[in-house]
């Protein structure tokens, strides 16, 4: 088994190497195919696995493949554990990745373009780009598939470090190459919590190992540990709290949410893969998985759902406004994330990794059409341009509504189980700060359909408000384009009611995902489960299914029917616009406070502190005083006998008095 | 344990004798003396490997002994010996010396044969300093790598290089003067100029408070450390790019070195004493050095103060310990400190190599370090942009290069040693980033800037050929650091061990005696 583990971590790896290293030799028909088969090798293999959980033939993997290191009496190694959890991630990662892989082919067809006459790096940018996503499936999967914390942490800055390059993949443009640094940046911010958060399990727990940490978690529940003086903090809170920034920075949670908008200066497939299904769920998967440590910390449980609730709801406001269709997505994005993060703080880690299945679907689904609708548009993003467009690109068209429709949780489709559950957990969790998030995440509802419909009544309805130009050569996409469309809308449409029972309510995560039974909410719900058409039945007589019809309406209201009343509300709530048109002022503060006072600190350090004072007074100062004191002692050297004469006369004086003294 | 055939001798004088072959070729045709100081280093180079293949790694016994008398007059041995710490630092200085000739090869056209003679004899003397176990031996080593440095910067250095050498020189020969005191001092103590006699003998706490600080003067200087680091930068610009390396990779490392050959097993119940003196030295490198480099608008000066903040967690590694001897509820953190404190300066020899290597190439086609002069190198040199990229991000410390390894373990261990420290040293994660991809940002990304960059041919085959192996280096390290830790790691636990018993115990009876 453990080979079948290997191929699929390697296999997107060794692809990746071929297509970055003999790009130039192997073509681009060469690297999109040598990729594309190790993505799908992968893929293939990750399904029988996932087929082997789900049969129940395939046990519980968990073995080293390498010892990494041996330091200070404990044990780094490189391993996998793979269980139903890792098997469902690995599931999504390599069927997305799959998806994104084909449609690249037709995305980066024409990539040349985006580079400036002559320039080298444009030269095996299409090979260059099929290596990274490769690379990044590689990436995932080494996070995924970990038994340990190293590793962990591995392929958590691995994937950090392929979003780095592939958000600034066009890097001729200023905007990228801003937006990866601040990427990268942001995300350092979240691994210096996480890695403090992993030095405290090695310094407790004397073990990075997955099971000898969860092994040990209740003898060490009520450990207090000393930070400063007499204050003590809980030790299970404090892991928690730390690898927890670490999520807030690749779930781009609020504050550490500023890079994702911004990661949008990448090209459309890595938003797809990297920027909604995959990399930002990085943090989701880790609660997840830590549940055994998580379930002793209430207080870390309260945090997580208050900063997760707090994005959900005010980041979906922020895309309310946006006039880029993919940062509209975007927001969305960042708004359903804290959505997944709520349910892990309500001790609904099922319900954040369900959420999480339906949502890489959709919403790469979501951010491909988006993609096709670009390429169709000449790369022109702005959907205020747009209109009209079912006409021409019927596929994306309908993938696009059916995406819209599980995202904003219509019954039946895949999100409205998840969503469904996610809020449905949080109104009966009892942990500290639920009630602040259970409101949030409802009135959200209305957000997320308000926002969505909002983007797609502009961009497919209405009046055609782009140039004559460009309407002309408007048309459907290829084929390599609209096939992951359409096979991403099939798991968008179906996934949820295939899957809602065994994964909340079964026991897909018996033994795998740990719940303190005073905290498990989703145990309560399965008690008045009966089905999935009771589910459904049920969901659209409560609250959330009210306000996302009201949101689909007022949508259609707006935009389709009265027009002009966008832009009266624009002026009349003016304040609140440029509120979220500045998105709460987050990047002017950290631009201003962070980068700025950065330079400052450092500017003064160096000038000050190493040039005045160490150089200027310690140093070149301590050797002009050796030449001030010297030219001094220099006019004592006069040259003349009687000076020295009286001078030796004096000594020989001073000298027997002391002695005669003394 | 002796050994058969002297091969701490070979590495020493090989280099050494082979410099003055180079000087004697001469320049009249430079091809002969490229070929032989080639020869010599890739001979040297393979000889010390004999130290990595015959090392038994489950002792901490000195190995590859050579012991001859040398100057009876004062009791000084010709006394050589290698245990897990000295090892691979010797392997480092030879492998990093044939990268440093080849990278020289075209680009030093002034007197190229006494360029690579001074490299060469460098390489020699700094195996003595890593292998001598005879103070006095050590001390002439240790002062006579000053010269080919010296000279290397002041002849083949920038404009500014008379200040730099000046500068350097000074600050290290101050503070290698209080070492000289130290050492004499302990040989009229104990009779012997041996560095392992001077670990087993007894000395009060003042005395021990003396001798600690005069080492540290020494080895803070060469690090080094806050707040007497200001000859590096300096040093570093001036420098030519072989001389940058040399410095980065090596030189630094002897300081490190220092410490926990001497410091630390000499001087243990001073060095608990006065830890937080060098942690806190070692925490301000790692914060306020990461912010000076942020702003530093000079490519060299930049690395050269990253490498500063890099050997702060060197520092730091080696002194946490007594923290953590502290806490009972840590187990194994002295180790992992110390062994971290080694890594990283293995991987820093690597990496800072490889970048100042990098702004060489730079440098050696447009003749500025100046950051604004460039912009858009990836465009007109794609594969050295993503060479630089790569070890800058190594630099940055990413998790599956070697620049990860040594910061994560001194990261671990001093979080069991106190939180804040693991607090402010977990800041490079941040920093260390910052300054090293926006240098990148403004360097290898962005629009070409300039007719100049435009007119940029991208690295040849040398330079690949130095770099590749360098990079190499770098990833074998980060993906499987096992086989370096390993040998390393019965000396560290025997050093964790010896400084964990007090010498003050014994020490009165020993001042007693004393006439």
């Amino acid at each position: 088994m453990e080979n079948i583990y290997l191929t699929i971590v390697l296999a997107p790896l060794l692809g990746s190497i071929v297509a970055g290293f003999f790009g130039g030799r192997i073509g681009r028909a060469g690297a999109h195919w040598v990729t594309i088969l190790g993505v799908g090798l992968s893929c293939l293999l990750s399904l029988y696995v996932l087929k082997g959980f789900v049969d129940g033939s395939l046990p519980v993997f968990d073995g080293a493949v390498y010892t990494w290191m041996v330091s200070g009496g404990i044990q780094f190694e490189i391993g996998f554990l793979v269980d139903q959890l890792t098997a469902l991630m690995m599931a999504v990662v390599t069927f997305v990745s799959l998806m994104v892989h084909i449609y690249t082919i037709g995305y980066m067809a024409d990539d040349e373009h985006n580079w400036p006459k002559g320039s080298l790096a444009g030269k095996n940018s299409y090979q260059r780009f099929f290596s990274y996503i490769s690379l990044f499936t590689f990436s995932m999967l080494m996070l995924v598939m970990s038994n340990n914390f190293l590793q962990l942490f591995f392929g958590w800055e691995a994937v950090g470090l392929v979003s780095y390059l592939l958000i600034g993949f066009w890097s001729v443009r200023e905007t990228a190459i801003f937006a990866n640094l601040k990427a990268f940046l942001v995300n350092r911010v979240g691994d210096f919590g996480f890695i403090l958060g992993i030095a405290a399990v090695a310094m407790y727990f004397h073990s990075l190992d997955y099971r000898e940490v969860f092994a040990l978690a209740p003898q060490l529940a009520n450990v207090q540990i000393q930070v400063w003086g007499d204050t003590s903090w809980s030790l299970m809170t404090t892991i928690g709290v730390l690898l927890f920034i670490g999520a807030m920075g690749k779930s781009a949670q609020v504050p550490l949410h500023v890079w994702l908008p911004d990661s949008m200066e990448g090209p459309t497939p890595i938003s797809a893969l990297i920027h909604a299904a995959t990399m930002v769920t990085a943090g989701i998967f880790m609660v997840a998985r830590m549940s055994p440590l998580y379930e002793l910390s209430e207080t870390a449980l309260s945090f997580i759902m208050v900063i997760g609730a707090t994005t959900a709801f005010f980041m979906g406001l922020i895309g309310l406004v946006q006039n880029d269709i993919k940062r509209v997505v975007a927001y969305s994005t960042l708004s359903q994330l804290g959505y997944m993060i709520t349910a892990l703080g309500a001790s609904a880690y099922a319900a954040g990794i369900f959420h999480l299945m339906t949502h890489a679907f959709f919403k790469a689904l979501l951010f491909l059409a988006a993609g096709s609708v670009i390429i169709a548009m000449h790369h022109d993003q702005d959907i205020r341009n747009m209109g009209g467009l079912r006409k021409y690109l019927p596929i994306t068209w309908i993938t696009f509504l059916l995406g819209s429709l599980a995202l904003i949780g219509f019954p039946g489709f895949s999100g409205f189980f998840s969503k469904d559950a996610i809020i449905e957990a949080v109104h009966l969790s009892q942990v500290g700060g639920s009630g602040y998030a259970s409101i949030l995440l409802t009135l959200g509802v209305f957000v997320t359909a308000l926002y969505s419909f909002r983007l797609y009544f502009l961009v497919f309805h209405g009046q055609e408000r782009m140039d004559e130009h460009t309407r002309h050569h408007l048309h459907e996409t290829p084929a390599v384009v609209w096939v992951p469309l359409v096979l991403l809308a099939i798991p968008s449409v179906f996934i949820g009611w295939l899957s809602v029972e065994a994964v909340l309510f079964g026991d897909w995560f018996k033994g795998v995902i740990l719940v303190a039974p005073h905290h498990d909410v989703l145990a309560q719900m399965g008690a008045g489960y009966h089905g999935q058409a009771g589910f459904v039945l049920h969901g659209m007589l409560a609250l959330p299914f009210w306000l996302a019809m009201g949101g689909l309406a007022l949508a259609w209201y707006i935009y389709m029917v009265n027009p002009a009343i966008a832009a009266y509300l624009m002026v009349r709530f003016g304040t609140l616009y440029r509120i979220l048109d500045g998105k709460y002022g987050f990047d002017q503060m950290n631009m201003a406070l962070f980068a700025g006072g950065s330079r400052g600190l450092g500017k003064l350090f160096w000038k000050t502190g190493d040039q005045q004072l160490i150089d200027g007074t310690l140093i070149n100062g301590s050797a002009q005083g050796v030449g001030w004191i010297a030219e001094r002692l220099r006019t004592i050297q006069t040259g003349y006998l009687y000076h020295y004469a009286i001078a030796m006369i004096l000594g020989l004086v001073v000298l027997l008095t002391v002695f005669v003294t003394f | 344990m002796q050994s058969a055939i002297p091969v701490l001798s070979l590495s020493i004088w090989l280099p050494i004798i082979g410099g003055l072959f180079v000087l004697a070729s001469g320049d009249k045709v430079p091809g002969i003396s490229r070929w032989t100081a080639l020869g010599f280093s890739i001979l040297t180079f393979l000889i010390s490997l004999l130290l990595w293949t015959g090392f038994e790694s489950d002792t901490a016994q000195m190995q590859f002994v050579e012991h001859a008398t040398w100057i009876p007059g004062i009791n000084a041995w010709y006394y050589l010996g290698v245990d897990g710490i000295s090892m691979p630092l010797i392997v480092l200085t030879t492998f990093i010396t044939i990268l440093v000739v080849i990278a020289g090869w075209e680009v030093i056209q002034y007197k190229p044969s006494q360029y690579l003679a001074a490299f060469l004899m460098m390489e020699g003397v700094m195996i003595g300093v890593f292998s001598a176990l005879d103070a006095v031996l050590f001390y002439v080593f240790w002062e006579a790598m000053l010269i080919p440095m010296f000279i290397i910067i002041g002849v083949w250095g920038g404009p500014n290089r008379v200040y730099a050498t000046i500068k350097f020189f000074l600050y290290t020969f101050f503070g290698s003067v209080f070492m000289l005191v130290a050492l004499i001092y302990m040989y009229f103590k104990s009779g012997s100029y041996s560095i392992l006699d001077f670990q087993q003998l007894p000395l009060s706490l003042t005395e021990q408070v003396w001798i600690f600080l005069a080492f540290l003067a020494a080895f803070a200087v060469k690090v080094p450390m806050w707040p007497v680091h200001t000859w590096l930068p300096d040093a570093h610009v001036e420098a030519p790019t072989g001389g940058s390396v040399i410095l980065a990779a090596i030189m630094l490392k002897i300081g490190g070195y220092g410490f926990l050959r001497f410091s630390l097993p000499i001087t243990p119940d001073a060095s608990a004493t006065l830890d937080w003196l060098i942690i806190a030295m070692s925490l301000i490198a790692v914060v306020y050095i990461g912010f000076v480099a942020l702003v530093q608008q000079d490519m060299k000066k930049l690395i050269a103060y990253s490498s500063i903040a890099h050997m702060g967690f060197v520092t730091l590694g080696f002194f946490i310990v007594f923290a953590i001897f502290n806490r009972p509820e840590a187990v194994g953190g002295a180790v992992l400190g110390m062994a971290g404190g080694m890594v990283q300066m293995v991987s820093h020899g690597f990496i800072s190599a490889a970048m100042f290597l990098c702004v060489g190439v730079l440098y050696d086609r447009l003749h500025s370090r100046e950051i604004s002069t460039y912009g858009g190198v990836i465009h007109t040199m794609p594969v050295f942009g993503a060479l630089m990229v790569f070890f800058a991000m190594a630099n940055a410390g990413l998790p599956g290069t070697s620049g990860f390894v040594g910061e994560f373990m001194v990261i671990l261990a001093s979080f069991q040693a106190d939180f804040w420290y693991a607090f402010l040293a977990a800041t490079t994660l941040i920093l260390g980033a910052a300054y090293t991809l926006w240098m990148v940002k403004r360097v290898v990304y962005g629009p070409v800037t300039s007719d100049q960059v435009a007119g940029l041919r991208d690295a040849n085959g040398r330079e690949l050929l130095v770099l590749g192996t360098l990079a190499v280096a770098v990833v074998a390290l980060g993906v499987w650091p096992e086989p370096l830790v390993e040998v390393m790691d019965a000396s560290i636990q025997h050093l964790a061990q010896h400084i964990a018993v007090s010498k003050l115990a014994a020490a009165p009876a020993a001042v007693a005696a004393l006439p």
